[in-house]
Order: structure tokens, then sequence, then C-alpha cells
């Protein structure tokens, strides 16, 4: 059971301004039936002061997903087109009093076809469209520039909140090691940026190395992995070799070998280049 | 508000004879079974008899039941003990559309301890090819693991068949018979099958409870280890109150199985064709004449299921998708994906299911409001305006 808000219900149950404009000057669409949502939006604006006079939206999707485009349209109305495109997905979010984390991917559904929307106005094509860029994930259409794009604007870090914001990654897995990668790109350039301390790996004994592996593990990796109700625990070093074990519900989860790869990320990042994960079954 | 509860493949009503058989045990009649003074050593003897009324429903003998904590100790239990005592076979074959307990202990099984297996498919009327299973089975099959209906779509496999297949070739079989227990008759004696697993909360008793029919020479090897309770097959302090009230329920079950079964589906018949003949583009998920008589699953197109399902929470109905968006994942249901159902079906599937306490007139206000619900929803939904519109459509 979902915890939606009293905000979501409300929109879900009483959706503002459902169906179409006979004569829309824009219509932005995203997402498809194969996809499990997507928003066709439709908006009259004022030729002179380019303002939003009316949005309509067609949904198909959950109850959030459906909340999202209610709460869009009433955000929009009366803005200009300059300001509806600084809304965010987190502004969508927000006016709706929150939303589930596995649900972030219908607040940027919202932003993506407001977006849609008024490049179709402009003349301009969609900027945002799923097709601009690599494709990554081949189960729900998302491209790398999305990914990219959507990963900075919400600070994500994990392959787990891409997902929970794009979609990306949901379906068959198989795209997690390419969104890592975008993720670590990402994390590459942010580092760059605030290039002040240069890190060249400082040498430590076996044991400092176990403390701080313990020390990550404890504070950057198993709370993450608890709150769904997984776990590991840390077995032993052997030299660059860090041998875990999954525990909980990582034992039966197939996504583990890519838990496994995040995990190794991490150690490196914080602890060491050279380290490298190995799971057994202790 | 009163609740329309139409989940049961989800878990059930206690059944109030059942609840009240158990009352005395969860109160003053608290001792244990293995004691030596009367207080606690006359439960053993209620023990026996909820045995006796469990093994009635199975037509099996009293001691082939164990009593478990539930569904998956039952599962767990009978795969880890067939795969101890055939050290020399490495293989297990079992379906893509199994229930979680199973699934995903095999797929542990592959990747820990190195067991090979054999994932068999369904068609899009989610049955088995029973050619595919004969040449999935050898001599190097340790156990076949079939649940015997499914919780979806309340398929149900011709499992005595693939038990005498698996029998011929020496490998054990075991069944996840957690859905067609109670729904349907059962003679388990007759067959070849080593394992039968069994959940106490869905046929109408308490959480936590469960069995594991072992057929009588299979060979065992115990899950728990401790204490001798259950003839030495599973230790710890017997759940005393759950197994009075699982025998309570199995006796409730074999009384009126027959009578049972032809109400609910009638209901359940009722439930379908109510919603097909007023809903345009809705389709029955899995075969309509090899099914639990208590299961609906119905595919709805342009729709999403959440939104469905949070439609029928208002009014107090209770269902479930196999919709993604209702669990965690992204994944929409592996047991539909698996039968084929394309994409779109899938997002918009809802599971009825049913039980002896649903009345006729409760079916009827479902029936009613099923049009207006998947109605609003098409009316949001981007897809399908045109074909919808032509109102003389009709599948």
């Amino acid at each position: 059971m979902w915890e939606y808000t009293e905000k979501v219900k409300d929109h879900f149950f009483n959706p503002r301004n459902v169906g179409s404009l006979e004569d829309a000057d824009a219509i932005g669409e995203v997402g498809s039936l194969a996809c499990g949502d997507a928003l066709k939006l439709f908006l009259k604006i004022d030729p002179e002061t380019k303002r939003i006079l009316d949005a309509r939206f067609q949904t198909f999707g959950c109850g959030s997903a459906v909340a999202s485009s209610s709460a869009l349209t009433e955000m929009i109305k009366g803005k200009t087109v300059d300001e509806a495109l600084a809304i965010t997905n987190q502004d969508i979010a927000d006016y709706l009093g929150g939303l589930p984390k596995q649900k972030m991917h219908c607040s940027v559904m919202g932003k993506d076809a407001l977006e849609a929307a008024i490049a179709c106005y402009k003349g301009e094509p969609a900027p945002k469209d799923h097709l601009d860029g690599e494709l990554v994930c081949e189960c729900f259409g998302v491209t790398d520039k999305h990914i990219r794009e959507i990963a900075l604007q919400n600070r994500l870090t994990t392959i787990e909140e891409v997902t929970n914001f794009t979609k990306a990654g949901g379906g068959c897995g198989l795209c997690h090691d390419k969104i890592e990668r975008i993720l670590d790109e990402i994390r590459d350039e942010l580092k760059q940026k605030q290039t002040t301390v240069s890190s060249a790996p400082r040498e430590m004994t076996n044991i400092q190395k176990i403390a701080r592996i313990q020390e990550v593990i404890e504070k950057e990796i198993r709370p993450t992995l608890q709150k769904d109700g997984g776990d590991m625990e840390l077995i032993d070093l052997e030299g660059a070799k860090v041998k875990i074990a999954f525990r909980g519900i990582c034992l039966s989860c197939p996504s583990a070998p890519l838990t496994k790869a995040g995990i190794e990320a991490k150690l490196k990042e914080l602890v060491h280049p050279d380290l490298v994960v190995e799971e057994v079954s202790a | 508000m009163k609740v329309i509860y139409l989940d049961n493949n989800a878990t059930s009503q206690v059944a109030p004879e059942a609840l009240e058989a158990m009352m005395p045990f969860l109160s003053n009649r608290y001792g244990n079974p293995s004691s030596m003074h009367y207080f606690g050593g006359s439960a053993a003897r209620d023990v026996a008899l909820a045995r006796e009324s469990l093994a009635d429903l199975l037509g099996v003998t009293p001691t082939e039941i164990i009593f478990t904590s539930g569904g998956t100790e039952s599962d767990s239990t009978a795969i880890l003990s067939a795969l101890a005592t055939a050290p020399d076979r490495k293989e297990i074959v079992t379906t893509r559309v199994e229930h979680p307990a199973v699934l995903n202990l095999c797929k542990h099984l592959a990747r820990f301890k190195g067991y090979t297996v054999k994932w068999l498919s369904v068609d899009k009327e989610g049955m088995l090819d029973i050619e595919e299973v004969k040449e999935a089975i050898s001599e190097r099959t340790a156990l076949v693991s079939i649940m015997w209906a499914n919780n979806e779509t309340g398929v149900i496999f011709p499992i005595e068949q693939i038990a005498e297949i698996a029998a011929e070739k020496g490998a054990l079989m075991h069944t996840d018979g957690v859905q067609i227990v109670g729904k349907v008759p059962l003679d388990l004696k007759k067959t070849a099958i080593n394992f039968l697993a069994l959940s106490g909360h869905k046929l109408h008793s308490a959480k936590g409870i469960g069995a594991l029919y072992l057929k009588k020479g299979t060979r065992f090897q115990p899950f728990m280890i401790g204490g001798h309770q259950e003839y030495d097959r599973r230790a710890g302090t017997e759940n005393v109150p759950g197994i009075v009230g699982l025998g309570k329920a199995a006796q409730l079950a074999a009384q009126n199985i027959e009578q049972e079964r032809s109400r609910v589906k009638a209901l359940r018949d009722r439930l379908q064709n109510g919603i097909l003949s007023s809903v345009k583009f809705a389709k029955v998920n899995g075969s309509i004449d090899n099914r639990l008589p208590n299961t609906l699953n119905i595919g709805f197109e342009f729709v999403e299921g959440e939104s469905i399902l949070l439609k029928l929470d208002e009014l107090g109905i209770c269902a479930s998708s196999g919709s993604a968006c209702t669990s965690g994942s992204l994944e929409p249901s592996h047991v539909l994906r698996a039968m084929g159902v394309p994409f779109t079906m899938v997002h918009g599937s809802i599971r009825f299911s049913l039980s002896r306490y649903n009345t006729e007139e409760e079916i009827d206000y479902v029936v009613s409001q099923m049009p207006l619900i998947i109605g609003s929803l098409r009316a949001m939904s981007p897809f399908g305006q045109d074909r919808l519109n032509s109102a003389c459509v009709v599948q």
C-alpha cells in the first residue's frame, strides 16, 4: 500500500482540468501504454502575453501519475511559458505534499510533458524527448541525456534513485552498468569542480583499511540496503580483495551483482581505488 | 464502511468456528503439549485431532502431516530436504510462474549452490506443455517443484500427471498447494506427490501456521533442528492455537468442499460475466476452464491497475493487481508476462479472489461499479479515445 498524501488522493479522486483542448496552441506527449504511464498535455496560450490561459490533460497511469498531471495543470495556469518552464519535478512533488520515492518518476513525467508542449509551441524540436541522446534503458526508452539531466537536477547518486525518478533500469536491469557509468561521470565532474584537494591515495595499513572499510559499510552502505530489507556483512580483507556476504533480501535479489558493483564503487571512492569486492556465501 | 473482500488469494478471513476453537489455547489452556502434566499434555490430543482433520482434507494419513509456520517454510523444507537427500542429482525442474517462495529459492540455489534450474514456460492460457515437462525431467533431476494452482491467475497444473513423470525418473515431486487446498477436493494418497506445502491463512485459519505433507517413505531431512516435536521432523514448540485453528478450518473445508466449490464458482462466473458484458476491452487472463473456482484475473485496456485499485478501495472493495505500480518495482507481474500477456494488458490487470463468505449482493455491487470506475479512468486516458467512443464496438 502506498502512503499517498491527502493532496495526492484529492488530485486523483477529483482531478482538475481533465480532457483535451480543441484549439490548443501546444500539445506535449510523453510515455506510452507499454511503459505503464503516459501523459498528454494541452495548452491554450495568449499570443500577446505568452500567458497560459488554459491547460488540460489526459493521463494513463497510477494514482500519483494522475495527481501529478492534475497538479501540474493547476500550477501552470496563469503563468507565462517562461515562468512555467522554471517549474521542476520537485516543485510538482512539493505541491502534492510529497510523493513516495518510487513514484518520483510521475512528477518527472509532468515536467517532461510541459517542456515538450512548450517546445512545440515555440516550434522547436521537443528538447527532452526521450529519443534525444543514446538509448540506455530499452524497457522504458530512456536516454543518457535524460538520465543525466534528471540526476543532476535532483542530485541522484544511486541506480535505485535514477529508477525512481526516470524508470530507467526498472525493467530487465541490463542497463544498470550504463546508468552506473553516467553516475560515475557526474560524480567525477562534480569532483573536478571542487578540485581543491588532489587525492593521491593515502597508504594505509591493513588494520586501517579494514577499519575504514567497516566505517564506510556502516555509514554509507548498510543503511541503504536495510531500507529495502537487505543487508551485508564484511567477512574478510585479503590484499585488495574485500570479501562480503549479502544478508536478508539481497540473497535472493536478482540485482545483487549490481549492488556489489555499487559497493565496490563506494569503497574505491572512499577508501582506496585498488579495492575489489568479492561476494562469498559465508 | 462495509468491506467487500475479494482478495482471498492474498489472505482470508479466519472462520468464526476456527477462531472459537483457538481461543482456549490463547487463554487458559496455554500448556505445552510436550509436558508430563495433564494441564499441558492434554493439548497433545487437540494437536492430534487437528492433524487428523487436515489429513482427511488431503486424503492422507495423519503421520504424513508436519505442522510448520506457513507456506514458505513448508516450501523451503521440502525443496532443501529433497536436494540434501539426493546429493548425486544437481538439477531442479520448476516453472517461470512460481510464487516467490519457490522462485527465489531456486534462483538462490542456482546462484550459490551450483544447481542447474530448468525453468518451464507457460502458454498464453498459462498452461504447461506436458511434452516440455517430460523433456526437462531426467535421471539428473533431484526435484520437480511446480505449484498446483497459480496465485495470480488461478490456473491449475496437471500435478498428478507430472508427479508420475518425476517418479519414473526417480526425482522427488514437490508442489506448492497453498492456493488449491480447501478449494478443490484432493486425494494425495493416490498420487506420486512427495511433498505438498499449504498455508493456514489462505484457508480461513490464522497467519503463522502451515503444514507440509510428506509422503510416507520419502527420504527426509528436517529444516528446523532442535527438539523432538513433529516426530523429529520439525523442531520447536508447537503453535497449538494455530494448529487447532488450522484443524478446524480443514474440517470446515472438507465438510462442504463440493457445495462451496460450485457456489463460489457461480459467484465468480457472475462477476466475470457481469464485468465482461458491461465493460468493453476487457479480457480474462488464464485458462477459462482450468482454473480455481474462486479466482478471476481480468485485464482492462487503456487503464492502469493501481488507479483501478484506488477507486475500488474508495468503495471498500479489496482486490489486487499485476500492475507494476502496486509493487515496489517497475516490473509488472512475472506470471502474466510469462504468459505473453501484452504489457498494455498487464498494467491494467486486476485479480479478484473470492471465498465462501462472499454474497451475490456483494458481487452485484462490484459489477455495478466496474463500468463506472473503468469508464472514468478511460475518460482520462489519452489512449483509445477513438475506439472507445465508437459505442457500438463490442468485443
